[in-house]
């Protein structure tokens, strides 16, 4: 079977200037120089599309989409530690639309392809940046790969400029570069001449340096310490900017109620919604209205008084039974793809043979913050402010729907509340554009109501997979899946480059294949399931509903085998992948596995390896009143690299509570084409009250960084459903769980 | 005519009608914009304001109904003059995307502002209408307790 692979080393072009570096892209995609997009003001220098030095200090332009992860606060860490500028002097933005800020890591996957551990996502790529060329299209926050991406890519940005303004100094002082210190913003002369970097900028640009070598980890100030996050003051008082915080002269606001079965409108009579208090305009979309108001809640009341005739155009099965039905018939399709096939599946051999079918809902995304954009069309072009976690194709997307060419579009990327993929898709960026094309010259806040929001997602899909499992002489023998969902990867490329992927869709089967255990008999088939309703990326995408299907499983196998659960998966771990087995055995000593524990107390592990980083987690649960409580929860993980352990922390934590939520109470329906969950009362996430007490460690034990930002979502369902077995003997193969016992509210 | 409302300690005359409720005369009105939207049906509790030190859903109040001074997260404390609360937030390093934490800290302010040292089921009973996506939690409480503790220290 494949394996991890070793990262080749070579040298790389930064730009003009040649890197010793570890990345494993392809030197020829990144030789070609990129155009700097940052328009530096006066006495502003911009170094390279990621560093702007002036008077003021230095500003990283740090691309990726903050929206809770902190990358912001990570990205300037990484930067300021070769650069020599104190980490509390770095200014962050998140910067405009652009080629130069592709995601290095989602296109060093899908270039290098390969190894088991590469996810589907950057798979999926793969095709697409080896076909059609459009590697520098992704400007994408996704995959977890902002550090993957940013770990190498920052601190040679650091290098490369501190080294630029070296030679600049040297030349001035007329002695040799290798006399010259950096600290705190200045470059230091043998005789104690001290160059502020904002006086050698101007000259710095362009300026070829040699061969950098990054400093050694022993040298790091700032990476590998838990920093401040940047973004914490503003939040915790109330002044952080969202999409719905910009205000603008003559601002007006607006409201949307479009097709709830996702089709078209015969026509609307909006008479009685224009003599409303506030209402200025009515917008006609063609699959919905926009009511144009000085106020968004006399906007969302004037929509919502619109008498609208929808026609019956529906794309998708009616139901979430005709869902499932598709799905199921999804089994007979031809096999999609077989990303692991090891041994032989299909012999008979001597073993004891259980099998079974799990099966996973749609979900929402449902982000704090709901769908918003600000925008402005003027003679100028168009203005647009929304929280997007991919600016590029937003930026496109709107430039057409404006009727503008793409150089008189001004995204301004804003702090989103939450994104977890919702936020990768543009379609309501572009319904704010539409709308600001029916007032020019007036600024248009296009507020999407929690109704608007929840009934319009691009939905996590359902799934169904099918399992046959082997063991013998308490091993693992054989391990069979097969799994049938929709296909999102085809429906996201159709919106982001308006063209979908042919061949294997490996987010299908991703969580059952590449996962680190040695069976030596391991298949696992993807099917494609025949139906196509709205679907996107939700966090940790294809992990999300697989890894409960894998992990539920192999707890039944090791049922069957008579071995302790835990025991079972570090047996199966051990020569396979030691990262997987050590974040096993954190557990087992967090959890105190082998202690003695009260009666009345279930636990339950899941190992899931996602986006380069195994995680483990153990979870107890106890019987309280006729109800389920979650008393703690143990998170183990090994990214290799801790770049700020407090916020991996709380990535982790984060990333645990978004799989429970889900686990326990979430699932979107569907009755005549029409998602049946309104608002949070019909799409309950976890509140503080079910909270269990979290405990997390971080492992630096393998050689490569992993991800974090989805990694601890997946293993959170098989977790809790294997805990639950433990405590009541009843073994859930559906989710949410709630459907089944009732839970602490 | 105009309505007569106090926020932060500022009076304001403001021309919306009497049924728009307090959080869009907040955020659209008078651009007090760190008081959130997230569901208009008073389940997810990113609107908390307090009308006379009570913490209540901005989004249930119509203008007319506001019945004392209003206080935002604005006015709680500012990034210059943190309150305590703000400080153990940030001391705690709570927020995430940061969406919902307005209205945590103003429920959390007017928990402790009634009961100065609540116990664990205290804490989760006062925030159990606050929702976070993020999985916060745990840190919510822990900068509640530390806020309290300062208070008692």
């Amino acid at each position: 079977m494949a394996s991890i692979g070793k990262i080749a080393r070579r040298t790389f072009l930064f730009g003009a200037v040649a890197v010793a570096g570890g990345a494993a892209f392809g030197a020829w995609y990144v030789s070609r120089p990129l155009a700097n997009p940052l328009r530096p003001g006066d006495g502003e220098s911009a170094m390279n599309p990621f560093v702007v030095i002036g008077p003021e200090g230095v500003t990283l332009i740090a691309p990726r989409a903050e929206m809770g992860q902190g990358v912001q606060t990570t990205w300037a860490a990484l930067l300021a530690e070769e650069l020599d500028v104190a980490w509390e002097d770095v200014t962050v933005r998140h910067g405009p639309p652009a080629e130069a800020y592709y995601n290095a890591a989602l296109g060093a996957e899908a270039v290098t392809g390969g190894a088991y551990d590469s996810s589907g996502l950057a798979r999926n790529f793969a095709e697409l940046v080896g076909k059609a060329g459009r590697f520098f299209d992704l400007q994408i926050t996704g995959g977890s790969t902002s550090m993957r991406d940013g770990f190498e890519r920052l601190r040679v940005t650091g290098a490369a400029t501190r080294e630029a303004l070296k030679q600049v100094a040297a030349d001035r002082l007329g002695v040799d570069v290798a006399r010259l210190t950096t600290e705190a913003g200045q470059v230091h002369g043998p005789d104690g001449t001290a160059l502020p970097y904002a006086d050698l900028a101007a000259e710095a640009v362009g300026v070829e340096t040699p061969e950098i070598v990054l400093r050694d980890r022993s040298e790091w100030r700032y990476l590998g310490r838990s920093m401040p996050r940047i973004d914490v003051p503003t939040k915790s008082t109330g002044t952080a900017i969202y999409a719905g915080d910009v205000r603008l002269e003559g601002m007006r606001f607006a409201a949307v109620r479009r097709a709830p079965h996702r089709g078209t409108m015969h026509d609307f009579d909006s008479r009685e919604a224009e003599r409303m208090p506030g209402v200025e305009k009515i917008v006609d979309l063609g699959d919905g209205i926009a009511v144009i108001a000085t106020n968004t809640w006399l906007a969302q009341r004037a929509a919502e008084a619109v008498e609208i005739r929808w026609r019956g155009d529906l794309s998708y099965p009616a139901s979430t039974e005709a869902m499932f039905a598709a799905i199921e018939a999804g089994f007979d399709e031809d096999v999609n793809s077989t990303l692991r096939d090891d041994g032989d599946a299909d012999t008979p051999r001597d073993m004891t043979e259980v099998t079974a079918e799990y099966r996973a809902p749609f979900l929402a995304h449902a982000t704090m913050e709901p769908m918003t954009a600000t925008a402005l069309i003027d003679a100028a072009g168009l203005k647009i402010w929304a929280g997007v976690q991919a600016p590029l194709f937003t930026a496109r997307a709107c430039a057409e729907a404006a009727g503008v060419p793409d150089g008189r579009v001004t995204l301004t990327t804003t702090l989103m509340g939450g994104g977890f993929g919702r936020r990768g898709e543009f379609d309501f960026a572009v319904i704010a554009t539409r709308i600001a094309r029916a007032v020019p010259g007036t600024p248009v806040q296009v507020t999407w109501s929690r109704e608007e929001d929840m009934t319009h997602d691009f939905y996590r899909p359902g799934m169904i997979a099918r399992l046959r499992g082997g063991v013998s002489d308490g091993r693992a023998v054989l391990f069979d899946a097969s799994v049938s969902a929709p296909s999102v990867t085809r429906q996201v490329m159709r919106r982001w480059l308006g063209m979908a992927p042919g061949g294997a869709d490996s987010i299908v089967v991703e969580g059952l294949a590449g996962q680190p255990y040695a069976i030596p008999n391991y298949r696992v088939r993807g099917h494609v399931a025949p139906l196509d309703p709205p679907l996107g990326y939700w966090r940790s995408v294809g992990h999300s509903h697989n890894s409960f299907a894998h992990e539920g499983f192999l707890d039944e196998m090791a049922l069957a085998a008579g071995a302790d659960p835990l025991d079972f998966r570090m047996a199966l771990t051990r020569d396979e992948w030691e990262p997987a087995y050590g974040v096993l055995e954190a557990v087992r000593e967090m959890s105190n596995w082998d202690g003695d524990r009260p009666e009345g107390t279930g636990r339950g592990v899941a190992l899931v390896h996602s986006y380069g980083t195994p995680v483990a987690v153990v979870i107890e649960v106890v019987a309280r009143e006729g109800r389920v409580a979650l008393t703690r929860a143990h998170i183990a993980a090994d990214p290799g690299v801790a770049l700020d352990p407090r916020n991996i922390e709380a990535q982790l934590t984060g990333g645990l509570t978004y799989g429970l939520s889900a686990a326990i109470g979430e699932e979107i329906t569907f009755e005549r084409g029409i998602v049946q969950q309104r608002n949070f009362p019909d799409y309950e996430p976890l509140r503080i009250t079910q909270m269990p007490e979290v405990s997390v460690r971080i492992l630096e034990r393998q050689a490569r960084i992993g991800g974090i930002g989805e990694v601890a979502v997946p293993p959170a369902a098989p977790a809790l459903a294997n805990a639950l077995f433990d405590l009541t003997g009843t073994r859930a193969r559906e989710l949410p769980l709630r459907r089944q016992f009732d839970f602490v509210v | 005519m105009p309505t007569s409302l106090t926020v932060n300690g500022t009076t304001h005359e403001v021309e919306l009608p009497e049924d728009v409720p307090l959080l869009w005369v907040l955020r659209d009105a008078l651009s007090l914009t760190g008081t959130k939207y997230g569901c208009g049906v008073a389940a997810c509790g990113a609107c908390t304001v307090q009308i006379d030190g009570e913490a209540v859903r901005s989004c249930q109040v119509p203008l007319a109904d506001v019945w004392g001074e209003v206080t935002t997260i604005e006015g709680l404390g500012t990034p210059d003059a943190l309150h305590p609360l703000q400080q153990a937030w940030i001391d705690a390093q709570v927020a995430q995307c940061g969406y919902c934490q307005s209205g945590q800290i103003m429920q959390a302010a007017a928990l402790l502002a009634q009961t100065p040292a609540p116990s664990d089921a205290e804490i989760d009973e006062a925030m159990a209408g606050n929702l976070c996506r993020c999985g916060t939690y745990p840190r919510i409480r822990a900068a509640i307790r530390a806020a309290a503790e300062t208070r008692e220290g």
